[in-house]
């Protein structure tokens, strides 16, 4: 029996990926589970493996190609199994799509079946021989202009699963089947849901039509990477649906300060940043304001027990906001050994998908950049995001005396739908009285 | 509450109903002085005497008739067959006369007549004998079809046949006679065309009637083990079938196995799927799958029996199934 290689979804929100490089040649023996090609997704490159023991008889994507989610990728099969009609599915990689004949074929070359493998007639003759038994003609697409089932219908899913995705608005190509041959099925819309992983459905994207008109060699045009249409999705459906507010304030850093001076002081494995201390800081106050630690899911609003802390990182490509889980509980030495290896491997864009999901707040920190202070985007559905200034020394006035204070400003974007302006400033409140006595982060 | 036998329960329920109604008889094959096959009309002739509890001749056709027409002049009989497997001669007088009489005569003959026995197979009492006729009897428009599976649903749904103006068939099981359960002494009535949820849970369904009823109740059993809590919908009526226990059933837990005795081509759990596909559709997460008798004539060797026969590792190799945990 004969395996279909499909275009997985090998993250959650991927709708369509770049096979980077194929890892085997057709004519290869392959297992389930090895390594088939590297594909770009919208996050990163991932290995898709063989689903079905065989030899990879046919490529039908090339490399570099882009193709959505569900489209048929190859064909394992054993060497000498019959897989024409398999392939005969798929529009060829390279190849011009066979001509229809122009002398009709006898009834029996229309009769072929195309996915042989579903055939649901007696068992008397195994599918795959009654392929190969039929007549040596090209198996021609039908007369009628009949619209071939594209990538979606390859997607199977209980009658169940579509119902509870079309309820939530999730759409089934971003989610991953673990039923028979893939078939989504209840439980996996309920991974997904609950991952919050699936995008809302079709954004409408009204294109503003500018009425300048740039010169030749004013610009140049640059295709756009998966990364950076997700960006835009997501951050688009951001900021057009979300009515945010923005809460700014300055906090002390001198304890923060003293503290790392008398850490580092102890030896270098004590060492930590500015920035470890602000994201302990943040988990532990979001355990203690759980209405922050939220999420809105259009008809419920989702307060999260544990807090996973994302955390906004530049890439070459792009942003991306790996997830520091339980970062309330965790000491601050593995929250810096975490956030420094997530970083690094952000870079190498080498995170895995349940590396940068699941985040119930997020940070964002500009200070290395000297950015005094900003407002950042919230990463749906998270109800709010922590924007970090520069640390720097600032003259200021305490006790009535001008003092030289080390100071940093950070901006909280909030979903007005979750929080209200009191609540978001109880929390900056709570957030103060930690990083202005880092002691407390240790209690 | 007095624990008392399947045999014992139909016996007590055509006995009250033969001392609550005196238009109420007893016929069929050595049901008087032998006191039934099964000996579910123990001490009848004794207490109602020759002209209430009727011997007949081996003559199936025969005495069905004499029952329909006893049944068009007003009385209310009881009809035993010695099984189900010999009432195959009789079904002229059952499809022909009894389920039609009400309708071609425009009304003006109701047939309150119950045609009962044993259904299905017993032990290696090879082909001709081991057969469950459900899905023909339940094809007929005009007839009602009921399959206990306990004594308390026998005795209760039996009673209700007797009072139901309707022809009703009786399906009851040789291996059910000696089941114990517990039956009221006070009277009661289960109304035909109510399913009984015998076992609740949340993630699989099996749907099921008659004899397969305890084997579904096993299977609940150690499947609850593993984790795996089903819902065990005893159909108890076959016609009218109560769609909506079904449906209330599946809608729960997106998934069903279907078990009946019987050979799987057109079989009762056929229609069940049927409702399910036409009621559920957007509730099921996964196909439907059905187990029934093997698609061969009933082999006589005990081995082949076995194998033929629908049971309790068949049944939870199909919930696993429905679940893909295989």
């Amino acid at each position: 029996m004969a395996t279909k290689v499909f275009m997985e979804a090998l993250s959650p929100t991927m709708e369509e990926g770049r096979l980077v490089k194929w890892l085997k040649n057709e004519g290869d023996a392959v297992k389930s589970g090895e390594a088939l090609a590297e594909v770009e997704t919208d996050k990163a490159i991932m290995e898709l493996v063989a689903r079905g023991d065989g030899i990879l008889r046919k490529r039908l994507i090339n490399e570099g190609d882009t193709a959505p989610v569900g489209t048929l990728a190859g064909v394992i099969a054993t060497a000498d199994e019959n897989i024409d009609a398999l392939v005969a599915g798929a529009a060829p990689a390279g190849a011009p799509a066979a001509a229809a004949p122009a002398a009709p074929q006898p009834a029996a070359a229309s009769s072929v079946p195309t996915r042989p493998e579903e055939s649901q007639g007696e068992a008397s003759t195994p599918p795959q021989q009654r392929a190969a038994a039929a007549p040596p003609v090209p198996p021609a697409a039908p007369a009628a202009p009949a619209p071939a089932p594209a990538a979606q219908g390859d997607v199977r899913s209980s009658p169940l699963a579509r119902r509870l995705a079309s309820e939530r608005g999730l759409d089934l190509n971003s989610v991953q089947g673990s039923g028979p041959n893939g078939r989504i099925i209840k439980r996996d819309i309920e991974a997904a849901a609950a991952a919050g992983a699936a995008a809302p459905r079709a954004a409408a994207s009204a294109a503003p039509s500018g009425p300048a008109i740039p010169r030749e060699g004013d610009f140049h045009d640059e295709p756009l990477s998966q990364i950076r249409k997700t960006i835009a999705k997501r951050l688009g459906e951001s900021i057009g649906p979300i009515p945010t507010f923005y809460l700014t304030a300055e906090f002390d850093l001198s304890r923060v300060m003293e503290m790392r001076k008398a850490m580092a002081e102890l030896g270098d494995q004590f060492k930590v940043s500015v920035n470890d201390v602000l994201l302990k800081a943040t988990a532990v106050a979001l355990s203690q304001h759980p209405e922050v630690n939220a999420h809105w899911l259009g008809d419920k609003i989702r307060y999260h027990n544990r807090v996973h802390l994302g955390m906004a990182v530049a890439t070459d490509d792009g942003l991306i906001v790996p997830v520091i889980w339980d970062a309330d509980r965790k000491r601050m030495s593995e929250i810096s050994r975490e956030a420094k290896e997530l970083a690094k491997r952000a870079r190498e864009r080498k995170l895995r998908p349940e590396e940068f999901t699941g985040s119930t707040f997020s940070v964002s920190n500009l200070g290395m950049f000297g950015i005094d202070q900003f407002t950042a985007i919230i990463n749906p559905p998270e109800a709010g995001i922590l924007a970090i200034g520069t640390s720097e020394e600032k003259l200021v006035v305490v006790n009535g005396e001008p003092v030289v204070r080390n100071r940093v400003r950070v901006t909280m974007s909030c979903d007005h739908r979750i929080i209200d302006g009191a609540v978001g400033a109880k929390f900056l409140q709570t957030l103060r009285r930690l990083i202005e006595n880092p002691l407390m982060l240790v209690y | 509450m007095p624990v008392i036998t399947y045999r014992d329960a139909l016996g007590a329920a055509i006995r009250e109903e033969m001392q609550r109604d005196d238009r109420v008889f007893l016929m069929g094959e050595e049901v008087a002085v032998y006191q039934g096959a099964y000996k579910v009309s123990k001490g009848f002739l004794q207490e109602f005497g020759e002209m209430r509890v009727v011997d007949t001749p081996i003559t199936e056709l025969g005495f069905a008739g004499v029952g329909v027409g006893a049944a068009m002049v007003g009385l209310r009989p009881v009809i035993e067959f010695m099984t189900w497997n010999f009432a195959l001669l009789a079904l002229d007088q059952v499809v022909n006369a009894a389920a039609k009489m009400l309708y071609m005569s425009g009304g003006q003959f109701k047939i309150p007549i119950v045609f009962r026995g044993p259904n299905g197979a017993a032990l290696q009492l090879s082909a001709q004998h081991s057969q469950a006729w459900e899905s023909w009897l339940a094809h007929i428009p005009g007839l009602k079809v009921i399959a206990p599976g306990t004594p308390y649903d026998a005795k209760g749904l039996l009673k209700s046949a007797i009072r139901d103006d309707n022809p009703v068939c009786v399906l009851e099981g040789e291996m059910l006679y000696n089941t114990k359960g517990e039956v009221p002494d006070e009277e009661y009535l289960i109304p035909l065309g109510k399913a009984d949820l015998k076992r609740q849970g949340e993630h699989c369904s099996i749907i099921t009637h008659g004899k397969m009823v305890l084997v579904a109740m096993q299977a609940a059993d150690q499947l609850a083990k593993e984790g795996i809590n089903i819902d065990v919908v005893d159909l108890r009526t076959i016609r009218p079938m109560d769609v909506e226990a079904i449906g209330e059933s599946v809608k729960k837990t997106n998934r069903a196995v279907v078990l009946e005795e019987g050979w799987e081509i057109c079989g009762v759990g056929a229609q069940v799927v049927d409702y399910i596909q036409r009621d559920c559709f957007d509730y099921l997460d996964a196909p439907v799958i059905r187990v029934h008798q093997a698609d061969t004539p009933m082999p006589y060797a005990k081995g082949l029996e076995r194998a033929a026969k629908p049971d309790l590792p068949k049944a939870i190799a199909a919930v696993r199934k429905v679940m893909y945990l295989d």
